[in-house]
């Protein structure tokens, strides 16, 4: 008799239903399956009205974010044995609307994304033609964004968030690393331009550095000591700008 | 998006965070443990040394003032989120002036009891 | 066809034991407010007399005065340990393209709390 375990899942049909509910299902269990594995099997074998997002299996792409027994993980990389022989619960992940299942809204994951300018910004006059070649990087310099650059867009960190739960408002620890990705960037000269979202009201400072952002991150891009940091270097501006109001640059 | 004010307490915070991490701890032994208990050498904390150090040298009020004032600051601004992420963020102003408030006011009676000694 | 939104509970920190620790340790900040209410009150004793002074020091010799004293002492210390061992996370900082390691950073800050403690000590009860 080949071993069993049980997955229970949230289910959402807004054609058929107005609250979700949960769905359990009995998949095989394998030593080296992970909760992705056996959700395509449900949706090969037993239910494909599933639906859910998954794409690399091997923790790259972003997509298969999942809450597993209430903790944001990739189901890609959340490994069955690890929670055998009890019951898995698998939410989408928190803070976010339900379209369906365990597929989420994130349009404003991604307006928030693209309020951050992420990309390199150069002062007026300031660019390099192709001619003039590369900007040029030492590996140091590289070393002290490397670190945020690595985010694969998962959204596990958002959901891990208690004040991004609270209040979709808050600009949350994938935007501000990225924000601080580009600020951190040796090549880049924009951070004056971020600084308006990064250290609004709604930017850095609603965060109350829990830090569960950073232990969830499949990348380890420590989100938290990246807003902690702006939070630093957003008061050091602060008090230029009170107490040196003239030194201004326009 | 305005840029946010927040610094101010942020850096009050910090700095009263750190003072209270740094000499609490010990000020708690000495006041809770090691004086009652008699484990200090000879009541180092009567009256008439700790009148003494505080009147005559304008340092100690001016440390003894910080250490009361600046922690306030940082229960100020860690208690005002703390009622903020418990699900009270509609009554946010109201929890502001009144945590803020209450720092600024143990600083005025802290300035008011040093300046009368 | 509509979009669900779940609703989030005002007990959302009792659900995982890291968010637990995270509101024991802000609420390490009240018990920081009581200490610091309890020393203006002893500062607020030395104006009103040697006899007031006198007494408020008996009062620490109370079971009450002892066991407020240990548990604010508690809640502070874990304040100090959640505090520096957070200090790497904003004090980062290189040698060339190398990090210097999180232990050391933390590391100062302890050490700079035993030596302020001696100090403070050697000052409160000594000097």
């Amino acid at each position: 008799m080949a071993e069993t375990m049980q997955l229970e899942i949230f289910r959402y049909r807004p054609e058929k239903e107005s609250v979700p509910s949960f769905q359990t299902y009995e998949v095989p269990f394998h030593e080296d399956w992970v909760v992705l594995d056996a959700i395509n099997h449900i949706k090969d074998e037993i239910d494909g009205t599933l639906s859910y997002r998954w794409s690399c299996q091997m923790g790259v792409c972003g997509s298969c974010g999942m809450m597993v027994n209430g903790v944001p993980k990739l189901s890609c990389a959340a490994f069955l044995k690890d929670y055998h022989p009890n019951k898995i619960r698998i939410e989408p992940l928190t803070g976010f609307p339900v379209e369906r299942d365990l597929i989420f809204e994130m349009d404003d994951f991604m307006t928030k994304l693209k309020e951050m300018q992420p990309y390199i910004i150069r002062k007026e006059g300031e660019e390099r033609s192709l001619e003039e070649g590369e900007y040029i990087q030492s590996p140091a310099e590289l070393a002290h964004f490397k670190q945020y650059s690595m985010c694969i867009n998962c959204m596990l960190c958002y959901a891990a968030c208690p004040v991004y739960a609270l209040d979709s408002t808050f600009a949350g620890p994938a935007a501000i690393a990225l924000g601080q990705r580009y600020n951190m960037d040796s090549r880049d000269q924009g951070r004056d331009a971020r600084q308006e979202v990064i250290a609004s009201h709604d930017g850095i400072w609603e965060c109350t550095f829990v830090g569960e952002c950073s232990a969830v991150c499949p990348k380890h891009v420590d989100p938290a000591a990246a807003i902690q940091r702006a939070k630093v270097s957003s008061t050091v501006d602060w008090f230029k700008d009170v107490l040196i109001p003239w030194g201004k640059k326009k | 998006m305005a840029k946010s004010n927040e610094p101010i307490w942020w850096s009050l915070f910090s700095a009263g965070g750190m003072v209270a991490a740094m000499i609490f701890p010990i000020l708690i032994i000495i006041t809770g443990i090691l004086v009652p208990f008699g484990l200090a050498s000879d009541d180092p904390l009567n009256f008439e040394r700790i009148h003494t150090a505080v009147t005559q040298n304008i340092y100690v009020k001016l440390i003894f003032f910080i250490v009361i004032t600046l922690p306030l600051f940082h229960w100020a601004h860690r208690f005002r989120f703390t009622l903020v992420d418990v699900g009270l963020k509609s009554m946010s102003t109201l929890i502001s002036i009144l945590c803020y408030g209450g720092a600024i006011a143990g600083t005025i009676a802290s300035a008011i009891v040093f300046w009368n000694i | 066809m509509s979009t669900y939104h779940r609703p989030v509970s005002n007990t959302w920190w009792l659900k995982r034991k890291s968010y637990i620790l995270f509101m024991i340790r802000e609420l390490t900040s009240v018990f920081v407010a009581g200490y610091c209410i309890f020393l203006l009150v002893l500062v607020y004793k030395l104006t009103q007399g040697a006899d007031a002074y006198g007494n408020f020091m008996a009062a620490l010799k109370s079971p009450i005065s002892v066991a407020l004293h240990l548990i604010t002492l508690i809640f502070v210390l874990y304040h100090t340990i959640t505090w520096f061992n957070l200090t790497p996370k904003i004090l980062v900082l290189y040698r060339g393209e190398e990090r210097i390691p999180q232990g050391l950073v933390a590391g100062t800050f302890y050490v700079g709390w035993v030596v302020v403690s001696v100090i403070v000590a050697w000052l409160v009860l000594g000097a």
